[in-house]
């Protein structure tokens, strides 16, 4: 898992994409420009985030879940 | 009698839609369908931990910030597994001060390398020959580059590629022989007698109708 540790904790890019997805609801080119992470690690990355019921996609956006919300709360500012 | 079983592997080609995977990397897990809308150079090496391949490691790290400039994604491959990947993109970092920026597929099955036919029975039955597959943004195959093992890939020449096909795609031209950015490119050749006629008075570097060339 490339955002989310063994140990359930988010990884730095994990982190800062949760922390970005923590303003709305956005396209994977939206949080790429947002995280300054290169356009296909978003892509792997909220597709990942979305199989551990972290995020939700819809459409083209993706939202965090509860369960990111508090995960991505449980961040350092 | 022994029944002889033989397995035919279709090489990808230019102009077709690139092999999709979906592939273990030192980033986690990527599709290929995850680089659409940017360019990618796919390239496979054949083991870790080797002498030739380290030099081309550095050295696609060091164009790659030109890449970017262009569009364009880097995927390394070869038939290790993740672990061994990551122990020597960080020795290679901790000998030379490298930092290797882009993943690498982890492909022990295979399944990448045999879909893009990687591995050539004829330099090495277990490894990847060193390969580059340029694929565009819209995930086609535009150039295919194969070097065999014992030696190290031209970044200038990648680069120049590179260069030579976005600058196809935007202007309607071919680039000649050792064109470089900046130098004059070759106007296509005209289709009719009536095209080729005009042709002289259209204010191009004219050799001969089928010869024009332009600066852009």
């Amino acid at each position: 898992m490339a955002c989310i540790s063994p140990d359930g904790k988010p990884t730095a890019s994990g982190g800062r994409m949760l922390t970005a997805l923590k303003a709305g609801s956005f396209s994977a080119e939206e949080v790429a420009q947002k995280t300054g992470l290169p356009v296909f690690r978003v892509r792997s990355g909220l597709r990942e985030l979305t199989q551990a019921g972290l995020a939700n996609a819809k459409g083209d956006k993706y939202e965090l879940s509860p369960k990111g919300i508090e995960l991505a709360d449980s961040l350092p500012a | 009698m022994e029944e002889v079983k033989e397995q035919v592997i279709s090489m990808p080609r230019l102009g077709e839609p690139a092999p999709p995977f979906e592939a273990v990397t030192t980033q986690g897990m990527i599709k290929l369908e995850d680089y659409k809308g940017s360019w990618l150079i796919l390239f496979s090496h054949p083991a870790d931990f080797t002498p030739v391949c380290t030099t081309e490691f550095i050295a696609f790290a060091e164009i790659y910030p030109e890449l970017q400039k262009r569009g364009v994604e880097l995927l390394g491959l070869s038939v290790d597994s993740v672990s061994s990947h990551i122990a020597w993109v960080r020795n290679v970092e901790e000998k030379t001060g490298v930092k290797i920026p882009f993943p690498i597929i982890a492909d022990l099955n295979k399944e990448v390398s045999t879909a893009y036919g990687m591995v050539h029975p004829g330099q090495s039955k277990t490894e990847t020959v060193r390969c580059v597959f340029i694929i565009d943004d819209k995930q086609i195959i535009r150039a295919i580059l194969y070097y065999p093992l014992t030696t190290g890939r031209n970044m200038d020449e990648i680069l120049r590629i590179i260069d030579a096909l976005q600058t196809s795609d935007a202007n309607a031209v071919a680039t000649p022989a050792n064109w470089r950015p900046g130098d004059k490119v070759v106007v296509p050749p005209p289709n009719t007698q009536e095209m080729a006629e005009e042709r002289k008075k259209q204010g191009y570097e004219y050799i001969d109708w089928y010869l024009c060339k332009k600066k852009l």
